[in-house]
């Protein structure tokens, strides 16, 4: 079966990542499939997984009584989805809908978590690299909720 | 300052009396939005203007304000204006009728830079209402898209149901010589399409930041975000130019209502590169 090292070592996320690293991450990796309307995960679950998106698209979304599923955010090809695998108690607070067939490169929380814990090093490259996209996420979520479109924003 | 020139629907007449338009054709574009085309009342007057200016328009009786020309420069028998009924003057605006009247000054204005854009890749970034001075532009540059590199329109806005000329949207988006990105900041089940704030999609738009040039529209806060990540793209700063928004109301250049900094927004702007007011755009005093 064909590696996935050389796709996570061309994918941003792990760029300029000690090729080693890439190498080791690789073991905690699996080619992933969702068909179209399926959820990836779902509020509440145990985060298993964080997924380097390849092909498709993703809605984060949330399930409100009165106004049905919101969408807050979609992500589509070279985006990462998901970070509570990272952060304890490690569950979905979103759920996640492919919106048209997505393939995607699952990592499993478990595996990396104990090899960040064994090698700080690694962990610290994984720390910084996910703070960089939850920056890029709450500066998005802090524009929508300035809600520069509404006539009075 | 960058080029651009200036042509008036009526050069002999004075820049401050408003010349009568009677309204051909209206158009719903949203729920509070809506595109209206004007003609001359005067057969023979042209209505040439740059992409990127604006006319002053006045409604009879009411007031009369600044609004960007958002049809195709090549059609110089009528003028198009697209606004949001949201003000004193909109409102009586989105009001009138096909055969009604409204007084037209202009076009004034420094247009969106083509001729420098020649040669380069195209970055438009529209937020809101900001895509109706864009349309202009985007009208020039497929006229003579052999002139440019890739051409890429980012559009966002609040929800599916606030964008603006969808059906011309679907027939950009279906050109081979031009990349359509659409994203909306909320949206319920049933839109397919991006949710997220348009600047979300400056990393994924398929241009060379390294030989592009960007013209962006729309609300200011939207502006300086968008600005922040084309920089981190990788495009020079001085490829960047923003159509920005005061308070105009002589729209010459007199009257200083729309001062910004030391610059007048109707003579100096509204289309600025954004390494010349850079400096500007964080004062709170300006």
């Amino acid at each position: 079966m064909e590696s996935l090292e050389p796709i996570l070592t061309s994918h941003p996320f792990f760029r300029d990542l000690d090729q080693k690293y890439v190498h080791l991450v690789t073991g905690c990796a699996s080619n992933v499939r969702f068909d179209a309307g399926k959820f990836v995960f779902r509020e509440g679950e145990e985060a298993q997984h964080f997924y380097l998106i390849r092909q498709g698209k993703v809605a984060i979304e949330i399930f409100t009584p009165h106004r049905g599923h919101i969408t807050i955010e979609t992500l589509d090809e070279g985006n990462i989805l998901g970070w509570s695998w990272l952060i304890p108690p490690y569950l979905w607070h979103f759920d996640a809908r492919a919106l048209e067939t997505t393939r995607a490169i699952a990592l499993d929380g478990k595996c990396l978590r104990k090899k960040c814990e064994e090698d700080h090093d690694l962990g610290y490259e994984f720390l910084k690299r996910f703070a960089h996209i939850m920056e890029q996420r709450l500066t998005s979520t802090r524009i929508q909720l300035l809600d520069v479109y509404d006539v009075h924003a | 300052m960058h080029e651009g020139t200036v042509e008036t629907l009526d050069s002999a007449a004075s820049p401050m009396i408003p010349q009568p338009f009677v309204i051909r054709n209206i158009r719903r574009e949203t729920e509070d939005t809506f595109t209206m085309e004007l003609e001359p009342e005067t057969s023979g007057v042209l209505c040439s203007f740059a992409p990127g200016q604006f006319n002053m328009v006045y409604v009879y009786g009411v007031g009369e304000i600044p609004i960007s020309i958002s049809g195709d420069p090549g059609n110089t028998h009528s003028v198009v204006h697209t606004t949001r009924a949201v003000g004193t003057v909109t409102k009586v605006m989105d009001k009138l009728k096909k055969g009604d009247f409204v007084g037209i000054r202009g076009p004034y204005g420094v247009p969106w830079p083509l001729q420098e854009a020649v040669g380069k890749d195209v970055v438009i970034v529209a937020g809101g209402i900001g895509l109706a001075p864009l349309r202009p532009a985007l009208y020039s540059i497929l006229k003579e898209r052999e002139k440019y590199g890739k051409v890429v329109l980012l559009y966002g806005t609040r929800t599916p149901s606030d964008i603006l000329f969808r059906e011309e949207l679907e027939r950009w988006r279906s050109r081979f010589d031009l990349d359509v990105f659409v994203s909306v900041d909320r949206a319920v089940s049933g839109w397919k399409g991006n949710v997220g704030v348009v600047t979300n999609l400056i990393s994924k738009s398929p241009f060379d930041p390294h030989n592009s040039l960007s013209m962006i529209c729309g609300p200011e806060v939207m502006i300086r975000f968008t600005v922040m990540e084309l920089i981190r793209r990788g495009v020079d700063p001085s490829q960047l130019f923003i159509s920005m928004e005061r308070n105009m109301k002589c729209g010459v250049g007199l009257c200083g209502h729309c001062q910004f900094g030391h610059y007048f927004v109707c003579e100096d702007g509204p289309v600025f590169r954004y390494t010349d007011i850079k400096d500007m755009l964080v004062k709170w005093e300006i």
